[in-house]
C-alpha cells in the first residue's frame, strides 16, 4: 500500500502533461476553434435566423476567410494564397481569417462548417477540399464558398484556377536548353490530371527546343513533405538527371539539386531564393487581383458562380524570372515564346501531339479542347514514367 | 556509381537520424526503462534545432540547445518513471503526444522556412577515388561521422565497461544491483537523460543534415520506426547501424524502383518498407524463437528498494 500516493501522482504528472499536449495541438490548428463550436451549439437552436442576420448586416463588409493546406512559410503554393490574402486585404481593407495545415480529409469540412458560421466568403484553397467545401456549401446558403483548381460548383459555390501549363511549357523552353545530357527529371506531385497536363507541357516546351531530351517522371504522394520530396529528387539525380522540376509546395527539389550541382525549379512562387545557383524557372501564381474581385462582387452584390480560368495574359499566371546562371539567349528564347502566347499566336495543346505509345491524340492543325486538357491523363511521347491507374 | 552504392549512400543519409534515436533508446532501455517518446523528443529536437539555428546561426550553440532542452524532458520522462513508480508505457506516450503537440505549436512562426546546410562535411581527398568506399566515406557530414564513433563507443563500453557491467545489471536486476553498491535511481536518471538527449540530436540531425526545413510532424514516424528499431537491433549498437541503415535504404527504395520500373504502381511501392517490417519480424522472430530476446529482464518494471515482485 506504500506505493499508492506516488502512482496517484504520477497519474496528475500524466494529466497534466496531456492537457499540454492537446493544448499546442489546438493553438496550432486554429486558436480559436473551441470556442467556435461552443458558439455554433449555442446559436443551434435558431442557426437559420442567425445565419441570415449575419449576411444582412454585414453587406459592407464582407467576413472573409481562407483555408490552406499548408502554412504559409511554405515557399510555395500556400504562400501565394497568403500574398494574394494581404494585397486583397490591402485594396479591400476587409481583414481575414486564415486556417492552415488543414489536411484534406474529413477535418477539411469541419474547419469549413465553422466558419461558415460566421464569415460570409471562404476560399479553400486546395483541390481536395471540393467535396467538403460543396458539402458545407449546400448547407450554408447564404455564404459564398470560392473553391480552388476543383470542378464542382453550387449557386453558392464557384470554382477557379488557371492555365498554369502555358508557364510549364515556357519552364521546359528553359529546362530543354540548360540541360547536357538530355536527362530531365520531374518530381510530380499527384498522378491527377492537374500534374499531368503540366508535365506534358514542360515536356512539349523542351521537345520545341531539344527533341532528343527526356523526362523522367516519380511520383512523391504528397503536396508539402520536404522529406520525402527530397529522396525523389536525389533518386532522379542519382539517375543521372542534370535539371529537375517539381510540383510539390516545397523547395526540397531544388535544395536537392543544388547540393549536387544540377538545375531545378520547383513551382507556385519564385523559389530562386533558396538555391539561387541552382535555380531555373517555374510558374508561379499571383492571386491578389482575383481575391479582390471576389470580395468586392460579393460586397457589391454581383458575384456569380461561374467558373473562372486565368492564364498569363490575365496575369493569375506567371513565370518566375530566369535564374541568374540562365544565359541570355535561353532568356530570350523563353521571352519569344511568352510573347507569342499571350498574343495568341501559339498554343500549348497544339496538334500534332503523339503520346507515350506512339498513337496520335491531335492531328496537326488542332488546338486540344480547355475540357480534354483538363481531364488529361496520359503522357506525351517523351516522357518516361506511367501514371498509375 | 552503380544502383547498390547509391542505395548504399541513401541508406546511410536517410539512415542516421534512425541510428541516433536507436542508440538513445538503446541507453534508455538498457536501464529497465522503457522508452516510446522517441517521436516527441526527435520533434522537440528538431524544432529546437531550428529555432536555434534561425536566431544564433551558430552550430555549436544550436546543438547545446538541443541537448538542454531534451535533458529538460528526459529529466521529466525519468522523474515520472523514476521517482514516482508511474507507467513507463503512458509516460512515453504522453511523451509523444506531448513533443508533437508543442513543437507544432513552437515552430509555427519558422514553418517552411529553409534553413542553410550548416553542419560542415568532411571531405577525404584520399579516399574518394576508391570505389564504393569512397562514395560512401569521401564526403560525409561531421554528424554522420559522430554517429559511427558513438556506436563503437557505445558498444565499448556496455561490453567492455565496468560501467556498462552496471549499466546491465540495473536494467536486468535492479535489486541485486543495489545490494552490489549502484545506485539504480541515480544511474536511471543519468541514462535516460542521455538518452534522450541523443534521440534529441536524432531529430536535429534530420533537420540540419536532412532535410533543411521545419514543418509540423516532420519526422513521419520515425520515432517510432526507431522504437521497433531497438527491438531488431536486441539492444545492440553494432546490430542498430546495421538495422537503422537497412530501413534507411528502403525509406528510399520506393522511388528508385518507380524509376527501373514503370509496372508497379507507386501505392504498392510505399507499402514496401511497412511489408518488409513484418516479414523482417517475423523471420527474426522465428529464427530467434529458441533464444533469450536480449530484452533487459527487468524492462517496464519499477523499481523500488526492498519490494518483493
Amino acid at each position: 500500500m506504500e506505493h499508492r500516493k506516488p502512482l496517484w501522482m504520477a497519474g496528475l504528472a500524466l494529466l497534466i502533461m496531456v492537457v499540454f499536449a492537446l493544448a499546442g495541438c489546438s493553438s496550432n490548428g486554429n486558436g480559436n476553434s473551441g470556442t467556435e463550436t461552443a458558439n455554433a451549439t449555442a446559436n443551434a437552436t435558431d442557426g437559420a435566423t442567425t445565419v441570415s442576420n449575419a449576411t444582412a448586416s454585414e453587406k459592407k463588409t464582407p467576413r472573409v476567410a481562407f483555408v490552406y493546406i499548408g502554412p504559409p512559410g511554405d515557399g510555395g503554393w500556400t504562400f501565394q494564397h497568403d500574398e494574394g490574402r494581404k494585397y486583397m486585404e490591402e485594396q479591400t481593407g476587409i481583414k481575414a481569417d486564415t486556417v492552415e495545415n488543414v489536411p484534406e480529409s474529413a477535418d477539411a469540412e469541419r474547419v469549413i462548417t465553422e466558419l461558415a458560421q460566421n464569415h460570409d466568403i471562404i476560399f479553400t484553397t486546395s483541390f481536395g477540399y471540393m467535396d467538403y467545401t460543396l458539402n458545407v456549401a449546400k448547407k450554408f446558403p447564404d455564404v459564398v464558398f470560392v473553391h480552388c483548381a476543383g470542378y464542382k460548383t453550387n449557386d453558392n459555390m464557384g470554382t477557379y484556377f488557371g492555365k498554369n501549363y502555358e508557364a510549364s511549357y515556357l519552364s521546359g523552353i528553359a529546362a530543354g536548353k540548360m540541360t547536357k545530357n538530355n536527362q530531365i527529371g520531374y518530381v510530380g506531385a499527384f498522378p491527377i490530371p492537374e500534374v499531368i497536363y503540366n508535365i506534358n507541357a514542360f515536356t512539349l516546351g523542351i521537345q520545341s527546343v531539344n527533341p532528343d531530351a527526356k523526362v523522367s517522371v516519380v511520383w512523391s504522394n504528397t503536396w508539402f513533405d520536404p522529406t520525402t520530396e527530397r529522396q525523389a529528387a536525389v533518386s532522379l539525380l542519382d539517375q543521372g538527371a542534370d535539371v529537375l522540376m517539381a510540383y510539390q509546395d516545397s523547395p526540397a527539389t531544388i535544395q536537392a539539386a543544388a547540393e549536387r550541382g544540377a538545375m531545378a525549379g520547383g513551382n507556385d512562387s519564385d523559389m530562386s531564393r533558396y538555391a539561387p545557383e541552382a535555380y531555373l524557372t517555374n510558374p508561379t501564381w499571383n492571386w491578389g487581383p482575383y481575391y479582390t474581385k471576389v470580395v468586392k462582387a460579393v460586397q457589391d452584390g454581383t458575384w456569380t458562380n461561374e467558373p473562372y480560368m486565368g492564364d498569363l495574359k490575365d496575369g493569375m499566371v506567371g513565370l518566375a524570372s530566369l535564374g541568374q546562371n540562365v544565359p541570355d539567349d535561353v532568356k530570350q528564347l523563353v521571352e519569344d515564346a511568352k510573347a507569342k502566347i499571350l498574343s495568341g499566336e501559339l498554343n500549348v495543346f497544339n496538334g500534332s501531339i503523339i503520346d507515350q505509345t506512339g498513337a496520335e491524340k491531335l492531328t496537326a492543325g488542332e488546338t486540344m479542347e480547355l475540357a480534354d486538357i483538363l481531364a488529361m491523363n496520359w503522357f506525351v511521347k517523351g516522357v518516361e514514367g506511367t501514371i498509375p491507374q | 556509381m552503380d544502383l547498390f552504392t547509391q542505395l548504399l549512400v541513401a541508406a546511410v543519409s536517410s539512415g542516421t537520424p534512425l541510428l541516433f534515436a536507436t542508440l538513445g533508446g538503446i541507453l534508455i532501455e538498457r536501464s529497465g526503462i522503457i522508452q516510446l517518446g522517441a517521436e516527441g523528443l526527435m520533434l522537440m529536437g528538431a524544432v529546437t534545432a531550428c529555432l536555434t539555428y534561425l536566431n544564433t546561426e551558430s552550430l555549436p550553440i544550436t546543438l547545446l540547445a538541443v541537448f538542454a532542452v531534451c535533458a529538460l524532458l528526459g529529466v521529466l520522462h525519468a522523474f515520472l518513471t523514476v521517482t514516482l513508480h508511474a507507467n513507463q508505457i503512458v509516460s512515453g506516450l504522453a511523451m509523444t503526444m506531448f513533443g508533437s503537440g508543442f513543437s507544432a505549436y513552437l515552430g509555427k512562426s519558422v514553418s517552411g522556412t529553409p534553413l542553410p546546410m550548416s553542419v560542415p562535411k568532411l571531405h577525404l581527398p584520399w579516399i574518394e577515388n576508391v570505389p564504393v568506399i569512397g562514395d560512401l566515406f569521401g564526403r560525409l557530414d561531421m554528424l554522420t561521422w559522430f554517429s559511427f564513433l558513438l556506436v563503437i563507443v557505445m558498444h565499448l563500453f556496455i561490453h567492455r565497461t565496468s560501467w556498462g557491467l552496471h549499466m546491465r545489471a540495473i536494467g536486468d536486476n535492479p535489486s541485486t544491483a543495489d545490494v552490489m553498491g549502484i545506485h539504480v535511481q541515480a544511474f536511471r536518471y543519468g541514462y535516460v537523460i542521455v538518452g534522450s538527449m541523443l534521440i534529441g540530436l536524432a531529430g536535429a540531425d534530420l533537420l540540419l543534415v536532412y532535410s533543411p526545413t521545419w514543418i509540423e510532424g516532420m519526422t513521419a514516424g520515425r520515432g517510432w520506426i526507431a522504437v521497433a528499431l531497438i527491438i531488431f537491433a536486441r539492444w545492440n549498437p553494432l546490430r542498430a547501424l546495421f538495422c537503422a541503415y537497412f530501413f534507411g535504404a528502403l525509406d528510399t527504395l520506393g522511388f528508385r524502383i518507380q524509376l527501373i520500373t514503370s509496372h508497379i504502381p507507386p501505392y504498392f511501392l510505399k507499402m514496401i518498407p511497412y511489408i518488409l517490417t513484418i516479414l523482417v519480424l517475423m523471420v527474426l522472430g522465428y529464427r530467434n524463437r529458441n533464444k533469450p530476446s536480449g530484452s533487459p529482464e527487468a524492462l517496464g518494471v519499477p523499481y523500488i528498494r526492498e519490494q518483493r515482485f
